[in-house]
């Protein structure tokens, strides 16, 4: 029997939730296929209560990873792009499948990806010295201001770029501190949950990123009025009337909401903006004396 | 308590008008659609003045002289040139300090010494503070030519009726923004003032516009399709209302809402200093004020001691004509709030906590209601969890730092926190974990225009003051 006859084992997909890998409670699941309609793999859809455990392992998460030192946190994600860099192949074989992309195209998204994860580790003990500031009031005080994160971000992912897309709205949610519910590309979910499967063997905690995959349709109104998500980002909602419902439902506990579009993931120089909506800043006010 | 004879500040520094049209294009106009209305002073229920309340065609007209100016003038006005009038504004809101003093004091009820002390200066500081950067934008740490967002919609609250808007118009300016102001229907009269301000300054017409109204004219404000950016600062009810009324639009939004902030008092504080720290967090202002210090945590070892010396205190606290100079606590701003006040004050009485006030005497005509404590507050009592905005003060107690933190942050609001000890780690070690934009340490209610002003969570979002508040009027 040659190489090429053997009966591959293949992948049973499921859900990223609080470091574990559990099947919807729903049990549903939906089929994904390649750029050419050939079936990949059955892939779990999330329900309502998937999304709710997702936020409550997420809030469990927060006061871990928001207080961890930024150099860790810095550590800690750079440890994933290593990660990421020994899953090259089969990242690049699943934007191929999922993309339609030729080798050489997906390798470049790849590539980007990675580099992106990098940058944005790079972010982490430097955010607060280039959005801080010290405010020369007039006064015997010294007062300052220092961003911190602002809680649990949802994040509905691009839908049409499965990798880079995902690391350009995720990476810049996490690396401040906060902890993020991810609602992945519905039709090409498979990279989504590779990067979860090196989240769970590198150092980041359990519950920093939970990876839901699933009807954003369905699941985005449960996280968009889930009164403990701090942030909402609509990166990948592209009908008009949805994004204009999960902003309204937002509006509930006054969440941030980053609308579809803006600011633009998909340059080569991000800047900030995709860090500083769900950042809060705390000035202090702290006395001079003897 | 002392007696003191009658102090009050002359009145006659000031000419109201009989009745006021709307500030649009430069020029007082009359309505093309509104109504009338009159504001009062909340000391005497005197009849101060007759406005405007605009419709939506005055907001309309508004708008588009706030678009016209923009297009034809203020978006290619250099910033060096910007900062010039905002300069000048600075200049002669320092100038006129007296006649806003007094004007605000009358519209509002706030003692003269706070309008006099803190509010017209801050406002002109904020002028002053903000020009400077017209010019230095690329500096802001936006990026290298960062460009006005266009037309602002700015709907601002009547505690600090200019002070608000000082924080409203002179960021939006100095970033190259035009703006339309609507002040509250309770006290526009400083906002009114202040467009001979801009005349006086010869700011280009239409750079702002001030319309004159109550809710209905700031809802028009915000669904007007041709505003940029809604900054606004109030209840965080309307402010939920007006992040739906948004949704789906291009409209940027920052909001400055409502709080319930926790005064930390540990035992290890200077106790006289924190007393007048806890009497300036609620009192201040008649505790009309977002960051108020309204939930008082004081630890279990020092609360005895705390209360007394605070009971002490109020009792020598002046309530009474706000245009005397001795005037500690003025009046309420109006009738509707003085009733919110008193059920939530009956709310807490329902619900078991002891109240307790100073003795004093409360003016015949008028909206008073006296320095309030309540003890025995738990923190499931509603006036523990909702904004009273007003002279009222909870009393909780803690044991250990952690559960001073637990209870401060047991709040939908996240606007501001006090701390009081004498150890700088602990202050830094609460700072840290306080979820609240603001934290004074052995002090409070104090604002300067180079510090960042602003809520977590329910309090709203965006910063006001600093470099920060130059984002909400850059893109």
């Amino acid at each position: 029997m040659s190489a090429s006859d053997r009966l591959d084992v293949r992948k049973t997909y499921k859900l990223y939730i609080g470091g574990a890998f559990p099947r919807s409670e729903s049990g549903r699941t939906y089929e994904a296929f390649d750029a050419k309609g050939t079936f990949l793999a059955n892939v779990a859809r999330a329900s309502r209560k998937d999304a709710r455990d997702a936020v409550s392992a997420a809030r469990k998460a927060f006061a871990g990873w928001s207080g961890a030192t930024p150099y860790n946190r810095g550590q800690v994600l750079y440890r994933v792009a290593e990660m990421l860099e020994g899953r090259r192949e089969q990242f690049i074989a699943e934007v191929m499948a999922g993309e339609g992309l030729r080798r050489s195209g997906a390798g470049d998204v790849v590539d980007r990806a990675i580099d992106r994860w990098v940058w944005y580790a790079g972010w982490a003990d430097k955010i607060a010295q280039v959005h801080g500031s010290a405010n020369a009031v007039a006064g015997p005080y010294f007062d300052f201001s220092l961003p911190e994160p602002t809680g649990i971000v949802a994040t509905i992912a691009p839908q049409e770029s499965s990798l880079f897309g995902l690391v350009s709205v995720l990476a810049p949610v996490i690396v401040t501190g906060n902890t993020a519910v991810v609602v992945t590309s519905y039709s090409r979910p498979l990279p989504a949950m590779t990067l979860a499967e090196v989240l769970a063997t590198s150092d980041v905690p359990g519950g920093v990123v939970n990876v839901l995959t699933g009807d954003s349709t369905e699941v985005g109104p449960w996280l968009a009025s889930h009164m403990d998500v701090n942030g909402i980002d609509l990166a990948g909602v592209s009908d008009a009337d949805l994004a204009t419902a999960l902003e309204e439902a937002a509006a509930d506990n006054l969440k941030r909401v980053l609308r579809p579009g803006l600011p633009a993931w998909d340059v080569a120089d991000p800047g900030i903006h995709r860090m500083t909506p769900f950042l809060e800043t705390k000035t202090v006010w702290h006395p001079i004396g003897v | 308590m002392f007696e003191y004879a009658p102090a009050p500040e002359s009145r006659s520094i000031v000419d109201i008008a009989s009745s006021y049209g709307l500030f649009i294009g430069g020029e007082f106009v009359d309505t093309r659609d509104g109504h009338t209305f009159k504001t009062i002073s909340p000391a005497s229920e005197e009849v101060l003045a007759e406005l405007t309340e605009a419709g939506p065609a005055d907001v309309d007209a508004a708008v588009a002289a706030a678009r016209r100016a923009y297009d034809r003038v203020w978006s290619k006005t250099p910033g060096r040139e910007r900062a010039k009038y905002l300069y000048r504004i600075a200049r002669i809101l320092a100038e006129r300090s007296r006649e806003f003093a007094v004007l605000e004091t009358l519209d509002n009820g706030k003692p003269i010494r706070e309008s006099r002390d803190v509010d017209v200066p801050l406002a002109s500081a904020w002028f002053f503070y903000y020009a400077g950067w017209a010019d230095k934008l690329a500096y802001a740490g936006l990026g290298s030519d960062p460009q006005p967002v266009g037309v602002a919609g700015q709907i601002i609250p009547w505690n600090f009726p200019l002070m608000m808007l000082a924080w409203k118009i002179a960021p939006a300016l100095a970033a190259g923004n035009t703006v339309v102001l609507k002040p509250a229907e309770t006290t526009p009269l400083t906002a009114l003032l202040f467009a001979s301000v801009c005349q006086q300054a010869e700011l280009p017409p239409g750079v702002v516009n001030i319309v004159t109204g109550a809710g209905a004219t700031g809802q028009a404000l915000v669904a007007h399709p041709d505003v940029d950016k809604i900054a606004f600062t109030g209840s965080t009810e309307v402010g939920k209302a007006i992040a739906r009324a948004v949704a789906g639009t291009d409209t940027k939004v920052t909001l400055e809402l409502g709080g319930k902030a926790a005064n930390v008092i540990f035992d290890d504080a200077p106790v006289d200093q924190a007393v007048e720290g806890i009497v300036n967090g609620i009192f201040f202002n008649q505790g009309h004020v977002c960051c108020a210090g309204s939930r008082l945590l004081v630890q279990e070892s020092v609360y005895d001691e705390v209360l007394e010396r605070l009971k002490r205190r109020m009792a020598t606290l002046r309530l009474g004509d706000p245009m005397d100079k001795n005037t500690d606590v003025g009046a309420i701003n109006s009738r509707e709030q003085l009733t919110r006040i008193r059920e939530l004050s009956e709310v807490g009485d329902a619900e078991g906590a002891q109240r307790w006030s100073a003795a004093c005497e409360l003016p015949e005509h008028g909206f008073w209601f006296p320095p309030t404590i309540f003890t025995g507050v738990t923190q499931a009592h509603r006036i523990a969890r909702e904004e009273i905005f007003g002279p009222v003060l909870s009393i909780l107690t803690f044991r250990t730092p952690a559960e001073a933190v637990e209870k401060a942050n047991n709040t939908p609001y996240g606007l501001s926190a006090g701390v009081w000890t004498e150890k700088g780690s602990r202050i830094l070690w609460m700072a840290d974990r306080l979820r609240a934009g603001v934290v004074w340490a052995n002090t409070f209610n104090r604002f300067d225009p180079t510090s960042p002003f602003g809520g977590y969570k329910e309090s709203g979002h965006g910063r006001e003051g600093g470099r920060h508040g130059l984002e909400a009027y850059l893109r």
